[in-house]
Protein backbone atom coordinates (compact mmCIF):
# COMPACT_ATOMS: atom_id res chain seq x y z
CA UNK A 1 0.00 0.00 0.00
CA UNK A 2 2.27 2.31 0.80
CA UNK A 3 4.74 1.51 -2.18
CA UNK A 4 2.22 4.20 -3.95
CA UNK A 5 4.51 6.88 -2.47
CA UNK A 6 7.13 5.85 -4.83
CA UNK A 7 7.93 4.33 -8.52
CA UNK A 8 9.61 1.65 -9.13
CA UNK A 9 13.39 2.97 -8.83
CA UNK A 10 15.32 3.66 -12.12
CA UNK A 11 18.84 3.21 -12.48
CA UNK A 12 19.38 6.98 -10.91
CA UNK A 13 16.87 6.15 -8.02
CA UNK A 14 18.43 2.46 -7.66
CA UNK A 15 22.13 4.15 -7.06
CA UNK A 16 20.67 6.82 -4.65
CA UNK A 17 18.84 4.21 -3.06
CA UNK A 18 22.21 1.90 -2.69
CA UNK A 19 24.21 5.16 -1.93
CA UNK A 20 21.21 5.89 1.53
CA UNK A 21 21.45 2.17 2.41
CA UNK A 22 25.16 2.45 2.98
CA UNK A 23 24.99 5.18 5.12
CA UNK A 24 22.55 4.26 6.91
CA UNK A 25 23.80 0.76 7.60
CA UNK A 26 26.99 2.47 8.86
CA UNK A 27 24.72 4.74 11.02
CA UNK A 28 23.65 1.60 12.21
CA UNK A 29 26.98 -0.28 12.64
CA UNK A 30 28.02 2.97 14.37
CA UNK A 31 25.40 2.94 16.74
CA UNK A 32 25.99 -1.09 17.73
CA UNK A 33 29.41 -0.66 18.10
CA UNK A 34 29.04 2.48 20.57
CA UNK A 35 26.70 0.48 22.87
CA UNK A 36 29.15 -2.93 22.37
CA UNK A 37 31.74 -0.55 23.20
CA UNK A 38 30.39 0.65 26.29
CA UNK A 39 28.93 -2.63 27.60
CA UNK A 40 32.83 -3.85 27.00
CA UNK A 41 34.09 -0.78 29.16
CA UNK A 42 32.28 -1.74 32.13
CA UNK A 43 32.73 -5.55 31.44
CA UNK A 44 29.17 -6.40 31.07
CA UNK A 45 30.02 -8.44 27.95
CA UNK A 46 32.01 -11.23 30.41
CA UNK A 47 30.72 -15.03 29.64
CA UNK A 48 30.35 -15.10 33.70
CA UNK A 49 27.19 -12.52 33.72
CA UNK A 50 25.88 -14.15 30.43
CA UNK A 51 26.20 -17.84 31.81
CA UNK A 52 23.68 -18.25 34.26
CA UNK A 53 20.99 -18.13 31.20
CA UNK A 54 22.49 -21.21 30.00
CA UNK A 55 22.16 -23.24 33.25
CA UNK A 56 18.65 -24.45 34.52
CA UNK A 57 19.39 -22.68 37.72
CA UNK A 58 18.39 -19.20 36.82
CA UNK A 59 15.41 -20.22 34.94
CA UNK A 60 13.73 -22.68 37.35
CA UNK A 61 14.12 -20.34 40.44
CA UNK A 62 14.02 -16.86 39.19
CA UNK A 63 12.60 -16.38 35.28
CA UNK A 64 10.27 -19.42 35.09
CA UNK A 65 8.32 -18.85 38.49
CA UNK A 66 8.47 -15.46 37.54
CA UNK A 67 6.98 -15.73 34.35
CA UNK A 68 4.43 -18.19 35.95
CA UNK A 69 3.07 -15.34 38.13
CA UNK A 70 2.96 -12.76 34.90
CA UNK A 71 0.99 -14.86 33.20
CA UNK A 72 -1.43 -16.05 36.09
CA UNK A 73 -1.74 -12.24 36.70
CA UNK A 74 -2.71 -12.21 33.12
CA UNK A 75 -4.65 -14.95 32.70
CA UNK A 76 -6.96 -14.20 35.52
CA UNK A 77 -7.53 -10.71 34.91
CA UNK A 78 -8.75 -11.29 30.95
CA UNK A 79 -10.91 -14.40 32.57
CA UNK A 80 -12.67 -12.18 35.02
CA UNK A 81 -12.42 -8.97 32.83
CA UNK A 82 -14.07 -10.13 29.57
CA UNK A 83 -17.81 -11.40 30.98
CA UNK A 84 -18.03 -8.22 33.40
CA UNK A 85 -16.50 -6.20 29.98
CA UNK A 86 -19.77 -7.69 28.04
CA UNK A 87 -21.80 -7.18 30.92
CA UNK A 88 -20.83 -3.24 30.80
CA UNK A 89 -20.65 -2.91 27.05
CA UNK A 90 -23.98 -4.26 26.33
CA UNK A 91 -25.65 -2.15 29.13
CA UNK A 92 -24.20 0.90 27.34
CA UNK A 93 -26.16 -0.06 24.22
CA UNK A 94 -29.33 -0.27 26.18
CA UNK A 95 -32.42 1.37 25.41
CA UNK A 96 -33.28 2.58 28.88
CA UNK A 97 -31.24 5.85 29.85
CA UNK A 98 -31.15 5.05 33.38
CA UNK A 99 -28.60 1.76 32.44
CA UNK A 100 -27.05 3.28 29.51
CA UNK A 101 -25.52 6.30 31.84
CA UNK A 102 -24.23 4.79 34.76
CA UNK A 103 -22.77 2.06 32.48
CA UNK A 104 -20.86 5.02 30.25
CA UNK A 105 -19.58 6.37 33.87
CA UNK A 106 -18.30 3.21 35.05
CA UNK A 107 -16.43 2.74 31.35
CA UNK A 108 -15.57 6.11 31.23
CA UNK A 109 -14.44 6.76 34.93
CA UNK A 110 -12.13 3.30 34.72
CA UNK A 111 -10.12 4.38 31.71
CA UNK A 112 -9.46 7.41 32.55
CA UNK A 113 -7.71 6.43 35.62
CA UNK A 114 -4.10 5.18 35.21
CA UNK A 115 -4.03 1.55 36.11
CA UNK A 116 -1.20 2.20 37.85
CA UNK A 117 -3.62 4.11 40.54
CA UNK A 118 -5.91 1.56 40.68
CA UNK A 119 -3.04 -1.24 41.62
CA UNK A 120 -1.69 1.08 44.06
CA UNK A 121 -5.17 1.73 45.91
CA UNK A 122 -6.47 -2.05 45.59
CA UNK A 123 -3.36 -2.95 47.44
CA UNK A 124 -4.26 -0.42 50.00
CA UNK A 125 -7.77 -1.64 49.92
CA UNK A 126 -6.99 -5.07 50.52
CA UNK A 127 -4.52 -4.48 53.28
CA UNK A 128 -7.22 -2.47 55.01
CA UNK A 129 -10.09 -3.85 54.65
CA UNK A 130 -9.90 -7.65 53.47
CA UNK A 131 -8.19 -10.44 55.58
CA UNK A 132 -5.84 -11.79 52.95
CA UNK A 133 -2.30 -12.62 52.97
CA UNK A 134 0.39 -10.80 51.75
CA UNK A 135 1.62 -12.75 48.93
CA UNK A 136 -2.22 -13.21 47.59
CA UNK A 137 -2.71 -9.48 48.40
CA UNK A 138 -0.08 -8.73 45.48
CA UNK A 139 -1.69 -10.92 43.13
CA UNK A 140 -5.02 -9.76 44.36
CA UNK A 141 -4.13 -6.06 43.88
CA UNK A 142 -2.62 -6.48 40.12
CA UNK A 143 -6.16 -8.51 39.28
CA UNK A 144 -7.89 -5.99 40.67
CA UNK A 145 -6.48 -2.79 38.67
CA UNK A 146 -6.09 -4.60 35.51
CA UNK A 147 -9.27 -6.09 35.57
CA UNK A 148 -11.06 -2.52 36.12
CA UNK A 149 -9.19 -1.04 33.73
CA UNK A 150 -9.13 -4.09 31.08
CA UNK A 151 -13.05 -4.50 31.83
CA UNK A 152 -13.68 -0.46 30.50
CA UNK A 153 -11.66 -0.85 27.32
CA UNK A 154 -13.00 -4.19 26.65
CA UNK A 155 -16.35 -2.94 27.51
CA UNK A 156 -16.01 -0.65 24.34
CA UNK A 157 -14.59 -3.46 22.34
CA UNK A 158 -17.92 -5.24 22.85
CA UNK A 159 -19.98 -2.18 22.00
CA UNK A 160 -17.95 -1.74 19.03
CA UNK A 161 -18.28 -5.25 17.86
CA UNK A 162 -21.99 -5.28 18.37
CA UNK A 163 -22.43 -2.16 16.32
CA UNK A 164 -20.11 -3.37 13.19
CA UNK A 165 -22.32 -5.85 12.95
CA UNK A 166 -24.87 -5.45 9.72
CA UNK A 167 -28.21 -3.77 10.78
CA UNK A 168 -30.30 -6.49 9.19
CA UNK A 169 -29.17 -8.54 11.76
CA UNK A 170 -31.08 -7.32 13.96
CA UNK A 171 -33.68 -6.24 11.98
CA UNK A 172 -34.32 -9.83 10.85
CA UNK A 173 -34.29 -10.77 14.76
CA UNK A 174 -37.17 -8.16 15.26
CA UNK A 175 -39.12 -9.73 11.94
CA UNK A 176 -39.56 -13.06 13.32
CA UNK A 177 -40.58 -11.57 16.70
CA UNK A 178 -37.52 -12.17 19.29
CA UNK A 179 -37.51 -10.12 22.02
CA UNK A 180 -34.30 -7.32 22.79
CA UNK A 181 -32.76 -9.62 25.29
CA UNK A 182 -33.08 -12.93 22.93
CA UNK A 183 -31.70 -10.94 19.71
CA UNK A 184 -28.39 -9.84 21.36
CA UNK A 185 -28.12 -13.63 23.10
CA UNK A 186 -28.94 -15.82 20.18
CA UNK A 187 -28.13 -13.24 17.19
CA UNK A 188 -25.67 -10.61 18.12
CA UNK A 189 -23.63 -11.18 20.70
CA UNK A 190 -22.19 -14.70 19.25
CA UNK A 191 -21.30 -12.94 15.92
CA UNK A 192 -19.69 -10.21 18.10
CA UNK A 193 -17.63 -12.04 19.95
CA UNK A 194 -16.27 -13.40 16.42
CA UNK A 195 -15.81 -10.36 15.40
CA UNK A 196 -13.93 -9.17 18.26
CA UNK A 197 -11.28 -11.94 18.97
CA UNK A 198 -8.75 -10.21 17.30
CA UNK A 199 -9.04 -7.16 18.94
CA UNK A 200 -9.41 -9.16 22.19
CA UNK A 201 -6.31 -11.33 21.94
CA UNK A 202 -4.52 -7.91 21.23
CA UNK A 203 -5.54 -6.62 24.88
CA UNK A 204 -3.79 -9.47 26.58
CA UNK A 205 -0.50 -8.00 25.51
CA UNK A 206 -1.49 -4.84 27.22
CA UNK A 207 -2.11 -6.71 30.17
CA UNK A 208 0.65 -8.59 29.60
CA UNK A 209 2.93 -5.70 29.95
CA UNK A 210 1.08 -4.06 32.66
CA UNK A 211 1.58 -7.06 34.90
CA UNK A 212 5.28 -5.78 35.44
CA UNK A 213 3.52 -2.54 37.63
CA UNK A 214 2.83 -4.82 39.82
CA UNK A 215 6.37 -6.19 40.57
CA UNK A 216 7.76 -2.67 40.48
CA UNK A 217 5.53 -0.75 42.59
CA UNK A 218 3.77 -3.60 45.04
CA UNK A 219 6.49 -6.31 45.30
CA UNK A 220 4.46 -8.64 43.15
CA UNK A 221 6.86 -11.37 42.41
CA UNK A 222 6.05 -11.45 38.10
CA UNK A 223 8.79 -11.22 35.72
CA UNK A 224 10.77 -7.90 36.10
CA UNK A 225 10.98 -8.39 39.44
CA UNK A 226 12.16 -11.69 39.32
CA UNK A 227 14.86 -10.05 37.56
CA UNK A 228 16.13 -7.43 39.85
CA UNK A 229 16.34 -10.92 42.63
CA UNK A 230 18.19 -12.39 39.66
CA UNK A 231 20.54 -9.26 38.71
CA UNK A 232 21.08 -8.71 42.57
CA UNK A 233 22.19 -12.74 43.28
CA UNK A 234 24.56 -12.63 39.62
CA UNK A 235 25.60 -9.29 39.46
CA UNK A 236 24.51 -8.83 35.71
CA UNK A 237 21.85 -6.12 35.71
CA UNK A 238 22.39 -5.69 31.92
CA UNK A 239 22.20 -9.11 30.98
CA UNK A 240 19.23 -10.13 32.91
CA UNK A 241 16.96 -6.71 31.48
CA UNK A 242 17.88 -8.25 27.81
CA UNK A 243 16.97 -11.66 28.58
CA UNK A 244 14.03 -10.35 30.42
CA UNK A 245 13.20 -8.36 27.52
CA UNK A 246 13.42 -10.88 25.08
CA UNK A 247 11.07 -12.88 27.09
CA UNK A 248 8.47 -10.61 26.83
CA UNK A 249 9.22 -9.47 23.50
CA UNK A 250 9.06 -13.21 22.06
CA UNK A 251 5.42 -13.71 24.50
CA UNK A 252 3.88 -9.94 22.89
CA UNK A 253 4.87 -11.11 19.78
CA UNK A 254 3.42 -14.30 19.57
CA UNK A 255 0.12 -13.04 20.83
CA UNK A 256 0.00 -10.14 18.02
CA UNK A 257 0.88 -12.57 15.22
CA UNK A 258 -1.92 -14.70 16.55
CA UNK A 259 -3.85 -11.85 16.56
CA UNK A 260 -3.56 -10.55 13.02
CA UNK A 261 -3.63 -14.32 11.71
CA UNK A 262 -6.73 -14.62 13.38
CA UNK A 263 -8.56 -10.99 11.78
CA UNK A 264 -7.12 -12.13 8.45
CA UNK A 265 -8.61 -15.69 9.02
CA UNK A 266 -11.85 -14.38 10.05
CA UNK A 267 -12.05 -11.90 6.96
CA UNK A 268 -11.48 -14.66 4.57
CA UNK A 269 -14.25 -16.50 6.51
CA UNK A 270 -17.35 -17.26 4.77
CA UNK A 271 -19.35 -18.12 7.33
CA UNK A 272 -19.13 -14.22 9.00
CA UNK A 273 -20.92 -11.47 8.20
CA UNK A 274 -17.42 -9.96 7.09
CA UNK A 275 -17.66 -7.87 10.72
CA UNK A 276 -13.91 -8.14 11.86
CA UNK A 277 -12.42 -5.42 14.59
CA UNK A 278 -8.55 -4.94 15.08
CA UNK A 279 -6.99 -3.28 17.83
CA UNK A 280 -6.21 -0.49 15.38
CA UNK A 281 -9.86 -0.74 13.82
CA UNK A 282 -10.71 -0.16 17.75
CA UNK A 283 -8.84 3.10 18.12
CA UNK A 284 -10.21 4.35 15.22
CA UNK A 285 -13.66 3.47 16.11
CA UNK A 286 -14.02 4.39 19.51
CA UNK A 287 -14.15 7.92 18.89
CA UNK A 288 -16.13 8.58 15.36
CA UNK A 289 -18.38 5.39 14.12
CA UNK A 290 -19.69 4.17 17.17
CA UNK A 291 -21.15 7.24 17.93
CA UNK A 292 -18.77 7.44 21.55
CA UNK A 293 -17.73 10.34 23.45
CA UNK A 294 -14.22 11.14 22.73
CA UNK A 295 -13.13 8.94 25.51
CA UNK A 296 -11.09 10.05 27.82
CA UNK A 297 -8.83 7.08 28.79
CA UNK A 298 -8.59 5.62 25.09
CA UNK A 299 -5.43 4.11 24.08
CA UNK A 300 -6.60 0.58 24.19
CA UNK A 301 -3.59 -1.21 22.86
CA UNK A 302 -0.84 1.13 24.40
CA UNK B 1 -11.25 16.18 56.00
CA UNK B 2 -8.64 17.57 53.43
CA UNK B 3 -5.96 18.17 56.30
CA UNK B 4 -3.48 15.70 55.14
CA UNK B 5 -3.34 17.20 51.83
CA UNK B 6 -1.28 19.80 52.87
CA UNK B 7 1.00 17.93 55.07
CA UNK B 8 2.84 17.18 52.10
CA UNK B 9 5.26 19.34 50.46
CA UNK B 10 8.02 16.95 48.90
CA UNK B 11 6.06 17.14 46.65
CA UNK B 12 2.56 19.52 46.77
CA UNK B 13 -0.44 17.72 45.72
CA UNK B 14 -0.46 20.65 42.95
CA UNK B 15 3.17 19.99 42.32
CA UNK B 16 3.06 16.38 41.78
CA UNK B 17 0.21 16.88 39.25
CA UNK B 18 2.24 19.97 37.24
CA UNK B 19 4.97 17.43 37.39
CA UNK B 20 2.51 15.19 35.51
CA UNK B 21 1.82 17.65 33.22
CA UNK B 22 5.99 18.36 32.08
CA UNK B 23 6.70 14.65 31.95
CA UNK B 24 3.38 14.64 29.54
CA UNK B 25 4.24 17.97 27.58
CA UNK B 26 8.40 16.89 27.17
CA UNK B 27 7.96 13.50 26.45
CA UNK B 28 4.74 14.00 23.70
CA UNK B 29 6.79 16.86 21.66
CA UNK B 30 9.79 14.12 21.79
CA UNK B 31 7.94 11.31 20.80
CA UNK B 32 5.61 12.92 17.95
CA UNK B 33 9.27 13.96 16.66
CA UNK B 34 10.76 10.68 16.73
CA UNK B 35 7.70 8.64 15.62
CA UNK B 36 7.22 11.03 12.48
CA UNK B 37 10.67 10.08 11.50
CA UNK B 38 9.79 6.40 12.27
CA UNK B 39 6.92 6.60 10.18
CA UNK B 40 8.75 8.28 7.52
CA UNK B 41 11.37 5.33 7.71
CA UNK B 42 8.71 2.79 7.34
CA UNK B 43 6.98 4.52 4.09
CA UNK B 44 10.39 5.15 2.38
CA UNK B 45 12.03 3.69 -0.75
CA UNK B 46 15.26 2.28 1.33
CA UNK B 47 14.49 -0.92 2.14
CA UNK B 48 16.87 -1.25 4.57
CA UNK B 49 15.19 1.94 7.07
CA UNK B 50 11.97 0.08 5.96
CA UNK B 51 13.18 -3.28 8.05
CA UNK B 52 14.41 -0.82 10.71
CA UNK B 53 11.32 0.74 11.18
CA UNK B 54 9.68 -2.36 10.82
CA UNK B 55 11.97 -3.99 13.66
CA UNK B 56 11.93 -0.88 16.06
CA UNK B 57 8.26 -0.99 16.17
CA UNK B 58 7.65 -4.49 16.48
CA UNK B 59 10.10 -4.63 19.55
CA UNK B 60 9.61 -1.46 21.20
CA UNK B 61 5.53 -1.99 21.15
CA UNK B 62 6.01 -5.35 22.83
CA UNK B 63 8.67 -4.77 25.95
CA UNK B 64 6.78 -3.49 29.11
CA UNK B 65 6.94 0.13 29.43
CA UNK B 66 7.82 -0.24 33.37
CA UNK B 67 11.09 -2.62 32.11
CA UNK B 68 11.98 0.61 29.74
CA UNK B 69 11.78 2.82 32.42
CA UNK B 70 12.73 0.89 35.11
CA UNK B 71 16.21 0.27 32.41
CA UNK B 72 17.02 3.73 32.14
CA UNK B 73 17.62 4.10 35.59
CA UNK B 74 19.51 0.53 36.41
CA UNK B 75 21.19 0.19 33.90
CA UNK B 76 21.67 3.77 31.88
CA UNK B 77 22.15 5.44 34.82
CA UNK B 78 23.97 3.51 37.23
CA UNK B 79 25.91 1.07 35.00
CA UNK B 80 26.75 2.86 32.00
CA UNK B 81 26.62 6.45 33.85
CA UNK B 82 24.08 8.19 31.62
CA UNK B 83 23.02 10.96 33.46
CA UNK B 84 21.53 13.66 30.70
CA UNK B 85 23.83 16.37 31.97
CA UNK B 86 22.04 16.29 35.46
CA UNK B 87 23.67 15.95 39.03
CA UNK B 88 20.14 15.77 40.60
CA UNK B 89 18.84 13.08 41.44
CA UNK B 90 15.08 13.80 41.13
CA UNK B 91 16.25 15.97 37.46
CA UNK B 92 18.10 13.05 36.37
CA UNK B 93 14.83 10.87 37.17
CA UNK B 94 12.67 13.20 35.29
CA UNK B 95 15.10 13.22 32.22
CA UNK B 96 15.69 9.56 31.73
CA UNK B 97 11.68 8.94 32.12
CA UNK B 98 11.10 11.39 29.20
CA UNK B 99 13.79 9.17 27.53
CA UNK B 100 12.09 6.37 28.17
CA UNK B 101 8.72 7.32 27.32
CA UNK B 102 10.05 9.04 23.75
CA UNK B 103 11.28 5.81 22.90
CA UNK B 104 8.09 3.72 24.00
CA UNK B 105 5.38 6.20 22.76
CA UNK B 106 7.25 6.94 19.54
CA UNK B 107 6.29 3.13 18.46
CA UNK B 108 2.20 4.25 18.63
CA UNK B 109 2.72 7.61 17.27
CA UNK B 110 4.74 5.78 14.28
CA UNK B 111 2.18 3.08 13.65
CA UNK B 112 -0.80 6.35 14.03
CA UNK B 113 0.87 8.09 11.50
CA UNK B 114 1.45 5.15 9.00
CA UNK B 115 -2.39 4.43 9.22
CA UNK B 116 -2.90 8.09 8.53
CA UNK B 117 -0.40 7.61 5.51
CA UNK B 118 -2.59 5.13 4.35
CA UNK B 119 -5.73 7.08 4.51
CA UNK B 120 -4.49 9.38 1.63
CA UNK B 121 -6.02 8.54 -1.72
CA UNK B 122 -3.59 7.02 -4.44
CA UNK B 123 -3.94 9.61 -6.90
CA UNK B 124 -2.30 12.54 -4.56
CA UNK B 125 0.99 10.59 -4.50
CA UNK B 126 0.26 9.97 -8.09
CA UNK B 127 -0.22 13.07 -8.81
CA UNK B 128 2.39 14.49 -6.86
CA UNK B 129 5.01 12.12 -8.69
CA UNK B 130 3.19 13.00 -12.24
CA UNK B 131 4.27 16.85 -11.51
CA UNK B 132 7.79 15.19 -10.78
CA UNK B 133 8.34 15.85 -6.83
CA UNK B 134 10.61 13.64 -5.33
CA UNK B 135 10.11 11.01 -2.20
CA UNK B 136 10.42 13.64 0.30
CA UNK B 137 9.15 16.71 -1.83
CA UNK B 138 5.79 13.83 -2.08
CA UNK B 139 5.76 12.92 1.78
CA UNK B 140 6.58 16.65 3.06
CA UNK B 141 4.03 18.76 0.57
CA UNK B 142 1.54 16.01 0.21
CA UNK B 143 1.10 13.42 2.06
CA UNK B 144 2.03 14.33 5.58
CA UNK B 145 -0.12 16.83 5.80
CA UNK B 146 -2.92 15.29 4.88
CA UNK B 147 -1.98 12.26 7.31
CA UNK B 148 -1.65 14.24 10.17
CA UNK B 149 -5.34 16.04 9.88
CA UNK B 150 -6.78 12.49 9.85
CA UNK B 151 -4.94 10.88 12.46
CA UNK B 152 -5.46 13.92 15.09
CA UNK B 153 -7.85 11.28 17.11
CA UNK B 154 -5.33 8.29 17.28
CA UNK B 155 -2.99 10.74 18.66
CA UNK B 156 -4.99 12.05 20.94
CA UNK B 157 -5.97 8.66 21.90
CA UNK B 158 -1.33 7.95 22.02
CA UNK B 159 -1.60 11.33 24.09
CA UNK B 160 -4.33 10.34 26.72
CA UNK B 161 -2.55 7.18 27.11
CA UNK B 162 0.85 8.31 27.19
CA UNK B 163 -0.24 10.97 30.34
CA UNK B 164 -1.49 8.16 32.27
CA UNK B 165 1.75 5.84 31.25
CA UNK B 166 3.52 8.86 32.81
CA UNK B 167 2.59 7.33 36.30
CA UNK B 168 5.33 4.29 35.81
CA UNK B 169 8.00 7.52 36.48
CA UNK B 170 7.20 6.90 39.93
CA UNK B 171 8.94 3.33 39.71
CA UNK B 172 12.61 5.31 39.68
CA UNK B 173 11.52 8.26 42.45
CA UNK B 174 9.94 11.24 39.98
CA UNK B 175 7.98 12.82 42.49
CA UNK B 176 4.53 13.07 40.01
CA UNK B 177 1.22 11.87 41.05
CA UNK B 178 1.23 8.36 41.74
CA UNK B 179 4.76 9.15 43.78
CA UNK B 180 2.67 11.02 46.00
CA UNK B 181 -0.24 8.54 45.95
CA UNK B 182 2.09 5.93 47.19
CA UNK B 183 3.23 7.98 49.84
CA UNK B 184 -0.15 9.29 51.42
CA UNK B 185 -2.43 6.09 50.77
CA UNK B 186 0.56 4.39 52.97
CA UNK B 187 0.55 7.26 55.51
CA UNK B 188 -2.85 8.28 55.84
CA UNK B 189 -6.12 6.26 56.57
CA UNK B 190 -8.27 8.49 54.41
CA UNK B 191 -8.01 5.42 51.77
CA UNK B 192 -11.09 6.00 49.38
CA UNK B 193 -10.82 9.77 49.86
CA UNK B 194 -7.07 9.90 48.50
CA UNK B 195 -7.94 6.83 45.76
CA UNK B 196 -10.79 9.73 44.70
CA UNK B 197 -8.69 13.07 44.54
CA UNK B 198 -6.31 11.14 42.41
CA UNK B 199 -8.55 9.47 40.57
CA UNK B 200 -10.20 13.26 39.71
CA UNK B 201 -6.62 14.85 38.68
CA UNK B 202 -6.44 12.61 36.19
CA UNK B 203 -10.55 13.19 34.78
CA UNK B 204 -8.98 16.60 35.07
CA UNK B 205 -5.91 16.07 33.06
CA UNK B 206 -7.31 13.73 29.96
CA UNK B 207 -10.97 15.04 29.76
CA UNK B 208 -10.25 18.19 28.66
CA UNK B 209 -7.52 16.92 26.55
CA UNK B 210 -9.97 14.35 24.73
CA UNK B 211 -12.72 16.54 24.14
CA UNK B 212 -10.57 19.53 22.55
CA UNK B 213 -8.84 17.27 20.39
CA UNK B 214 -11.58 15.46 19.45
CA UNK B 215 -13.21 18.69 18.75
CA UNK B 216 -10.05 19.30 16.06
CA UNK B 217 -10.04 16.21 14.65
CA UNK B 218 -13.53 16.66 13.30
CA UNK B 219 -12.89 20.09 12.21
CA UNK B 220 -9.27 19.35 10.67
CA UNK B 221 -10.79 16.00 9.45
CA UNK B 222 -9.86 16.07 5.04
CA UNK B 223 -13.26 15.71 3.78
CA UNK B 224 -13.78 13.49 1.09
Amino acid sequence: MTSVLYDAPGPRAKRRNVLISVIFFALLALLAWFIWDAMDEKNQLEWALWKPFTQSEAWTTYLLPGLGNTLKAAALAMVIALPLGAFFGISRLSDHRWVRGPAASVIEFFRAIPVLLLILFANEAYDRWANVTTEQRQLYAVVTGLVLYNASVLAEVVRAGILALPKGQSEAAKAIGLRKGQTMRTILLPQAVTAMLPAIVSQLVVIVKDTALGGVMIGFTELLNSRGTLAANYANPIASFIVVSIIYIVLNFMLTSFASWLEQRLRRSKKSTGAVLSAEDMEELNPAATGGTYGTGAGGSI
Amino acid sequence: MFDFLSDYDNPTLLGAFWMTVKLTFFSGIGSLIWGTLLAAMRVSPVPLMRGFGTAYVNIVRNIPLTVIIIFTSLGLADVFGVTMGASDFQVRGFRLAILGFVVYTAAFVCEAIRSGINTVPLGQAEAARAIGLTFSQTLRLIILPQAFRSVIGPLANVLIALTKNTTVAAAIGVAEAAYLMKQMIENEAQTLLIGAVFAFGFVVLTLPTGLFLGWLSKRLAVKR
